[in-house]
């Protein structure tokens, strides 16, 4: 077959294209048992869902799930605190790498740039398994290492850091930070990397000082990036964090810190309320596609960016 | 030498120190662990130890080898992150090949494509899939833990990416030389894709390492928990409950010297990776930014 009969041919060409269809079996098998059967197991919501009897068997109870999540006061509260320590992880998250990379940027000396990135690039790939257990030890009220430091140095009371709901929330929002915003930079010192140099020689030329450079040329430059990194995080939402939250949490702060995916975790697997938890992880499903949907679509519109 | 002005020079010291001191954040808590691990039972216990061992002794680490929950709790982990990642990299392979060809080359690949998208924007959500695993009866065995995440779409996305960037004219050759599709992929596709296999083959890793969430909801007997599990149990619950241990091994957990060695052996495969992985995630993390 000369090129131009390859090029040309069109149909399902199965004579040479069997092969690409059998490769993609597998795939297509796996994503169809473990994401597309889970997906019509969402009937469960619809049910009180006993696993002994199946989805076959199981009672019908129509929207009554749904009418428990909004009429119980307490899954109202877990999407609020689910939006809420959202939206500050995604400012504190947007803000402090942005930053960060302008300041290493201003660096000259490439060995300790380097130096840098390696040390706060670390924390990324570390679990919340690990961190959960260093930090209950370290923030602990009882001569943790960051109330003896706090006591010794300022006199402060020991801080109920993991005990009280408002600290909680605020351990949460600043250890996400703390374990991000390295892995956070990569992606403003590649936009600070491609910024053409001849744009500062210009406006050096001009008479423009480091700041104002900064001020004309750097910030203009990353903001495409930065809307995108934004609007797309807007998508997840309601992602506050399940890892975090259930290696940090306990129930003294269940009020201010539980979030959507641990309330499931505890209604459906610990208590056994597989219905309603099925119900509000369907909840979570919709509006999260909607919010990525829309995200996409502003980061498209807005920073003119493209997935494929 | 450029000229620098005052302020310039004021400004960059601020700057280094700041810097300075926020990398050294990063890693204060693992150099805490460390301490503590390495310390006498006594000064920790007291909350003596900052960042440098006090009463230096490697009691703690002997102790945790010593128990046999951890060790057989290690080689779980070690075995389901050399399974896991295996099955991913070869789905990964065969899956993102055809996908990276042409609508008009291969007829259906939009099908596909949407067929795998849609998974990204909407799921089923915890229950069913945790209902579907009991059904299936992976429940208590690695396939709980290797099978589910076994195909992931964003990196089949960055893959068939990467495959596109490769000029279409070696595979035009190797097909006229008389190649099949699997021959194309496996002797040409593949040797030139190292790098973006490398990249996606760490992150594998690194996530079946430090994953505990399956293991904890999929496993009812408490041998079969991965490593990251039975830390999530033992340190960060502190719940015995599930645990079947000798009870001298009981014993030492609840001491806090012991607690640190094993949270700092956790750890310790991501640090011994790291340095590799720093030469690659940086290409990989913008690899798929680039389209042709």
């Amino acid at each position: 077959m000369n090129k131009a009969a390859y090029e040309t041919k069109s149909g399902w060409n199965w004579k040479r294209n069997w092969q690409l269809h059998a490769m993609m079996v597998p795939a297509v098998v796996a994503i169809l048992i473990f994401a597309y059967v889970p997906m019509l197991g969402v009937i469960m919501a619809f049910q009180d869902f006993k696993p002994w009897l199946g989805i076959g068997g199981s009672k019908w109870v129509g929207w009554d799930n749904f009418h428990k999540i909004f009429g119980q006061e307490d899954s109202l509260q877990v999407v609020w605190n689910t939006v809420i320590l959202s939206a500050w992880k995604i400012a504190a998250g947007l803000v402090v790498p942005f930053v960060f990379a302008l300041l290493l940027n201003e660096v000259r000396k490439l060995a300790f740039k380097r130096t840098v990135q390696t040390l706060v690039y670390l924390p990324h790939f570390l679990s919340w398994v690990i961190l959960g257990g260093i930090l209950i030890d370290m923030l602990s009220v009882d001569g943790g290492m960051v109330n003896r430091f706090l006591h010794n140095v300022f006199g402060i009371e020991p801080i109920f850091f993991l005990g009280n709901g408002d600290w909680f929330r605020f351990t949460v929002v600043v250890s996400h930070v703390w374990k991000e915003f390295g892995f956070g930079t990569i992606v403003f010192l590649a936009t600070l990397a491609g910024i053409n140099p001849s744009l500062y020689e210009a406006a050096v030329v001009d008479g423009a000082n480091r700041w104002k450079q900064t001020l004309h040329i750097t910030i203009p430059a990353m903001m495409p990036i930065t809307i995108v990194i934004g609007t797309l995080a807007l998508g997840g939402i309601l992602n506050a964090g399940f890892d975090q939250i259930f290696n940090l949490y306990n129930s003294m702060v269940y009020e201010k810190g539980d979030i959507v995916d641990t309330f499931v975790y505890r209604t459906a697997i610990v208590q056994g309320n597989m219905g309603f938890g099925t119900a509000v992880g369907l909840f979570k499903s919709v509006i999260g596609m909607f919010l990525i949907v829309i995200s996409y679509r502003m980061a498209y519109v807005w920073a003119n960016y493209r997935i494929f | 030498m450029v000229y620098k002005s005052p302020s310039q020079r004021i400004f960059s010291i601020v700057n280094v120190t700041f810097l300075s001191l926020l990398s050294i954040a990063c890693i204060l808590p693992m150099v805490h662990i460390l301490a503590v691990a390495f310390s006498g039972k006594a000064a920790a216990n007291a909350n003596l130890v900052n960042f440098w061992p006090i009463d230096f002794t490697v009691d703690a680490f002997r102790k945790t080898f010593q128990n046999r929950n951890f060790v057989s709790s290690m080689g779980i982990s070690v075995f389901r992150t050399l399974l896991g990642t295996l099955i991913f990299l070869v789905l990964l392979m065969i899956t993102s090949y055809p996908l990276s060809k042409e609508q008009r080359v291969f007829k259906g690949r939009s099908l596909y494509i949407w067929y795998f998208v849609i998974t990204m924007l909407f799921s089923g959500g915890l229950i069913p899939s945790y209902i579907l695993i009991l059904k299936l009866g992976l429940n208590n065995t690695i396939w709980a833990l290797v099978l589910p995440g076994a195909v992931d779409v964003f990196s089949l996305i960055l893959m068939l990416n990467f495959f596109r960037n490769i000029p279409k004219e070696l595979e035009e050759a190797s097909h006229i030389d008389g190649a099949s599709h699997f021959t194309t992929l496996f002797r040409v596709y593949l040797p030139l894709s190292l790098p973006a296999i490398a990249t996606l083959a760490l992150f594998t890793m690194v996530g079946h390492w430090n994953s505990w969430f399956d293991g904890m909801i999929y496993n009812t007997k408490s041998e079969n928990y991965p490593l990251a599990t039975l830390l999530q149990t033992i340190i960060v619950q502190q719940d015995f409950s599930k645990i079947t241990m000798d009870p001298k091994a009981l014993a030492d957990i609840s001491n806090r010297t012991v607690k640190a060695a094993q949270i700092f052996i956790g750890a310790l495969p991501i640090l011994l990776v790291y340095p590799f992985l720093q030469k690659y995630f940086v290409k990989g993390v913008i690899l798929g930014a680039v389209k042709e």
